[in-house]
């Protein structure tokens, strides 16, 4: 077992509205990853996946508001850190933080050398423009981005290559955990395929000890992160590795999530779709039992009344339903026409 | 709708602004109610009464009078000889006129006045004092005499043959109960022609209100109309359209703005014409803006979709396009009508403002103060109340505009 | 559970009719020297029935290509033919006539509504189209209801809604609703799913196969999705810079591409079954 990077214990968190409600997006999520590793999270739009990269990065600003749970980097706890001392000795040292839009936040009169100057002068590292300049020109050769770009501004490149640069600048100081939030969906798919590219090699050479990947597109995570959680309504449905999510998925929404799955591959055209009736629910007031209880085809009376615990199965899968992995997997072998009562382990 | 508006009135903005609106729009209504006197009548003769109550000297003379024995604590003499004019009498006493000092009590008033009239003559030059003081001896002796006479004055009337017969004589002593006789409270004092200058300013509100509404009404009404147009047809329409609007925009409105006053003439000048004339030269800006609102929703999918079920191009604009920027034609009023009310102010300080002797505006108000000098003899009721009424609607109306963009585009907040 | 039924083009015992067809068809967008052209001289015929895609990335024309079918901006050259006739709209009432057979499904469900309207409005308005204006109110009521279902909608649940109080999915679900009493011949998707999640996209792809069974529809089918196209279409074209790089059924345009784009953009985009290649990237 490797060196556990990231590690999160039950971080509820939340945002507040204009109108002076509350949302809870993230709501009890815990999550291990060990160095060398990347977890990826895929839900639908609204479950709190990108709330929940805020949050993972322990600085929190209005709307957004921290309610409990930990947060440790390598050992380091940052949730009970000043936001100011997150900012300072956190961000971009230990956590990189890469939104879907970054590579908007390029200022266009700027060099791109200057971020890079900026990013270091504004952790406290004393080197010269020359040093600097070696410097990143290595990580760019390293990560395959022409040197040429650090003499460009943002506006001359396309943006794909910006979406790259800034990948490149935010882990120019080799943060231990980098949290991608949809990288990659602003772009076309062959920019998308190079973004992905480089953040592997991130991985590879070292520069990055393990990464955060959040993504709607699941056969993308498939194919970038070692381990696939499941999110809806601001908590873990399922964690597995991503073999096991994406082909025997446990949790009945993570399963009609990746019965949803297109690729342009033979089959496909017979390839039987999963279809969910409803909508997720509101988390201004989320359901008292099983959150996904009003959508679920399988659902009992028990599942309205009482909210399931997050619990481990096999090495290391987690799910979080009433019903047992056997029932489960018996249930989805028969079709989905009888509807079994879930097992009474709680009465 | 619903919603949104308890969305503008949740905005601490629009709100404040509101309420001090809504003061003015209320003071204005209920006002008159009480006070039903002409706004213009001139009550006193002169010019720039301060603030304050004033009672009819007339009535005052005519009618009864009390002879009140006035405490000799608060007899004129009394009220003459201050503890430093005492000082000053005792000096004069002891060092010119050499009375010795255990012969003079300060504390007795009578004693001291008439030991100063045994001593002090006006024609002899003392020795031994300034010139400036022998004048201020010479004053205080004067005003001592005066104090001393109990004589009244004598009002007399002509009579048949052009003699003058005295009918009445008011003593010193004589008062009247001020419940038997006229009085005016003035709160703002008066004007240049002695008109009370808070029922003026209320009426004056009153009108610029309905020239900035009718200004406001005009330009919003042009501008939304030629925008829409412009906006939704583009093309030759719009070339045309925008190429007007550009030919206002150039030439300063304000030089528009007088030429048209004036040369509509004096008589034909009034609350409305005012009104229409800053109306008329103010819409650009409005069907600019609307016009590039209308732009970019002209190619909105739920704008192509109603034009592929077959909707007439006037249906599209009044319900699939209008309703979009309603919030925004409603804020962009409220600005032209504080600016109509601000211009009005600048047209009548030029003397181009609506010609009338009816009734007053707050520009005209302002421009009499400024004619007679009232900002020069320190009169500043004439002018001050209209200076702060022109910004409390100003600020108002604008501080409302604000709320609503806050509330319409939440991105601007924070 | 969605299921495609028709994994070809309804084989009907005459020659396949086309429905829509295009000759050098071509957009350019603004004078002089700052000229863009969106779409290149393409031809194309589409099959009356059939489901077609048409795929590019953003940028290649697609939509541009889909405006000037559904007659929202104008071409600047080539002709467009409908039913074997050039088309004709060039005045307001031959315009109506021809979008009474082409109609669109926007890609943004929450701008495809005024929302200052009510859903039963929206509906209304359907029925006003096609001349059902006059019809006694119950049977209006039945008809809106038989189209409300198509789309597991209840339509006495939605008489006083805002279209703004329905998620994405039954937003988008409303307007194939609305396809459904308009029962136009052709019906432009453009994206529709794209904008909706992953678990109610199956539900809208079921229905539009139903649509184009239940009333003969030609569907054009605009995405960015190859895969997405591959799953729906009969006939797929791949689209780059304004123009047709590659025409065919999905199985033969999909499965085996032929033209470098198709192969680079099947390549690039993420598999589950087969391996996907990351080093084989274009610099």
């Amino acid at each position: 077992m490797g060196k556990v990077m990231l590690e999160v214990k039950d971080l509820k968190t939340k945002y507040v509205t204009r109108f002076h409600e509350d949302v809870y997006a993230v709501d009890g999520v815990s999550l291990k990853v060990e160095e060398g590793k990347s977890l990826g999270i895929a839900g639908e739009s609204g479950c709190g996946k990108s709330t929940l990269a805020l949050s993972l990065m322990g600085y929190y600003f209005a709307p957004l508001h921290y309610i409990s749970g930990d947060i440790i980097v390598d050992g380091q706890t940052i949730s009970n850190m000043k936001p100011d001392d997150v900012r300072r000795k956190i961000l971009g040292n230990e956590i990189a933080y890469i939104p879907q839009a970054a590579m908007n936040a390029l200022n266009p009169t700027q060099k791109i050398i200057r971020f890079i100057e900026d990013v270091i002068h504004a952790h406290g590292i004393k080197m010269t423009k020359k040093e600097i300049y070696d410097m990143a020109r290595e990580r760019f050769a390293e990560l395959g981005l022409p040197e040429e770009v650090l003499e460009k501004h943002a506006v001359e490149l396309s943006g794909g290559m910006k979406q790259r640069t800034v990948i490149a600048i935010s882990t120019i100081l080799s943060p231990k955990v980098l949290i991608a939030d949809e990288p990659s969906s602003a772009l076309d798919v062959t920019s998308q395929k190079m973004v992905i590219r480089m953040m592997r090699q991130l991985m590879e050479k070292g520069y990055i000890k393990s990464m955060i990947f959040i993504t709607h597109e699941l056969p993308l995570l498939y194919n970038v992160t070692d381990d696939i959680a499941v999110m809806y309504a601001g908590q873990f449905v399922e964690l597995g590795t991503a073999k096991e999510m994406v082909f025997d998925p446990v949790h009945p929404y993570a399963k009609g999530l990746m019965g949803s799955i297109i690729v342009p591959e033979e089959g496909m055209k017979a390839h039987e779709l999963t279809a969910l009736r409803g909508t997720p629910p509101n988390l201004k007031n989320p359901p008292k039992g099983c959150r996904f209880a009003p959508r679920c085809p399988y659902a009992v009376p028990t599942c309205t009344a009482m909210a399931p615990d997050e619990k481990e199965f096999e090495n290391g899968r987690c799910y979080r339903c009433l019903m047992s992995v056997r029932k489960l997997r018996e249930v989805y072998a028969n079709g989905n026409e009888s509807k079994p009562e879930p097992e009474t382990e709680f009465d | 709708m619903k919603n949104t508006i308890k969305q503008v009135f949740h905005s601490g903005k629009f709100l404040f602004g509101f309420i001090i609106f809504m003061l003015i729009l209320l003071t204005v209504i209920i006002y008159p109610i009480f006070v039903t006197a002409d706004p213009l009548a001139m009550l006193g003769q002169g010019n720039f009464f301060k603030p304050g109550t004033y009672a009819s000297i007339e009535e005052s003379a005519l009618s009864k009078s009390y002879t009140l024995q006035i405490p000799k604590e608060f007899s004129k003499l009394e009220a003459v000889l201050d503890i430093e004019t005492r000082a000053e009498i005792q000096q004069f006493l002891i060092n010119q006129a050499g009375v010795a000092e255990s012969e003079i009590d300060v504390t007795d008033a009578e004693g001291l006045v008439s030991l100063w009239k045994a001593n002090y003559d006006q024609n002899t030059k003392y020795a031994g004092l300034t010139t400036a003081k022998r004048k201020a001896l010479k004053r205080l002796d004067n005003e001592i005499t005066a104090a001393m006479k109990d004589s009244g004055v004598i009002i007399a009337e002509k009579d048949e043959e052009g003699n003058l017969k005295q009918s009445k004589v008011i003593k010193d002593t004589d008062y009247v109960n001020i419940k038997d006789v006229t009085t005016k409270t003035f709160v703002l004092g008066t004007d240049n022609f002695g008109r009370d200058v808070l029922t003026e300013l209320v009426a004056a509100t009153k009108s610029s209100l309905k020239i900035g509404l009718l200004a406001g009404l005009i330009a919003t009404a042009i501008g939304l109309l030629l925008g829409l147009l412009a906006g939704y047809m583009g093309g030759l329409a719009d070339n045309i359209i925008i190429f007007i609007t550009n030919l206002f925009t150039v030439i300063p409105s304000f030089v528009i703005l007088i030429l048209i006053s004036y040369s509509v003439g004096d008589s034909a000048r009034g609350i409305a014409m005012v009104g229409i004339i800053i109306g008329i030269t103010s819409w650009p800006w409005t069907t600019r803006s609307v016009r590039s609102q209308v732009i970019s929703l002209r190619n909105r999918d739920h704008v192509n979709l109603s034009k592929l079920s077959g909707h007439s191009m006037f249906r599209i604009i009044f319900t699939d396009i209008l309703p979009y920027i309603a919030s925004y034609v409603v804020m962009a009023m409220i600005l032209q009508i504080s600016s109509g009310i601000l211009a009005e102010a600048q047209l009548s300080m030029i003397g181009l403002g609506p010609a009338t002797t009816k009734t007053a505006t707050l520009g005209l108000m302002m421009q009499w103060a400024m004619q007679y000098s009232a900002h020069l003899n320190g009169s500043w009721w004439a002018y001050f109340p209209v200076v702060i009424l022109i910004a409390l609607i100003s600020f108002s109306l604008n501080l409302m505009n604000t709320g609503l963009d806050q509330v319409f585009n939440p991105q601007l907040r924070d | 559970m969605a299921t495609n039924q028709n994994q070809s083009p309804k084989q009907n015992s005459t020659e396949p009719k086309p429905c829509l067809s295009g000759r050098g068809l071509t957009k350019v967008f603004g004078v002089g020297k700052v000229q863009t052209v969106a779409v290149d001289h393409v031809d194309f015929d589409f099959n009356e029935g059939e489901i077609i895609s048409i795929v590019g990335e953003s940028g290649s024309g697609k939509t541009t290509l889909s405006k000037m079918l559904l007659g929202l901006i104008s071409t600047t050259e080539g002709t467009i033919e409908y039913q074997g006739k050039p088309r004709d709209i060039s005045t307001n009432a031959k315009k109506k006539e021809y979008w009474k057979n082409i109609q669109p499904i926007f890609q943004d469900p929450f701008s495809s509504y005024n929302i200052f309207y009510k859903i039963d409005a929206v509906l209304d308005d359907c029925l006003n189209m096609r001349g059902f204006k006059n019809l006694p109110e119950e049977q209006k009521i039945q008809m809106k209801t038989e189209a409300c279902s198509f789309v597991n909608l209840k339509y006495a649940e939605l008489t006083n809604k805002y279209p703004f109080e329905l998620s994405g999915g039954q937003m988008q679900r409303l307007m194939i609703a609305r396809i459904f009493l308009l029962k136009p011949k052709i019906l432009m998707a453009d994206e529709p799913t794209s904008m909706i999640d992953a678990c109610s996209r199956a539900t809208i792809l079921d229905m539009l196969l139903k649509l184009r069974d239940e009333i003969n529809m030609t569907i054009i089918f605009i995405t960015h999705d190859i895969g997405l196209a591959y799953y729906i279409s009969d006939k797929v074209y791949i689209m780059e810079h304004g123009k047709f790089v590659e025409s065919g059924s999905a199985e033969d345009v999909i499965i085996n591409p032929q033209a470098d784009y198709t192969k680079r953009l099947i390549s690039d985009v993420p598999k589950i079954y087969e391996k996907w290649d990351l080093d084989t990237v274009a610099n």
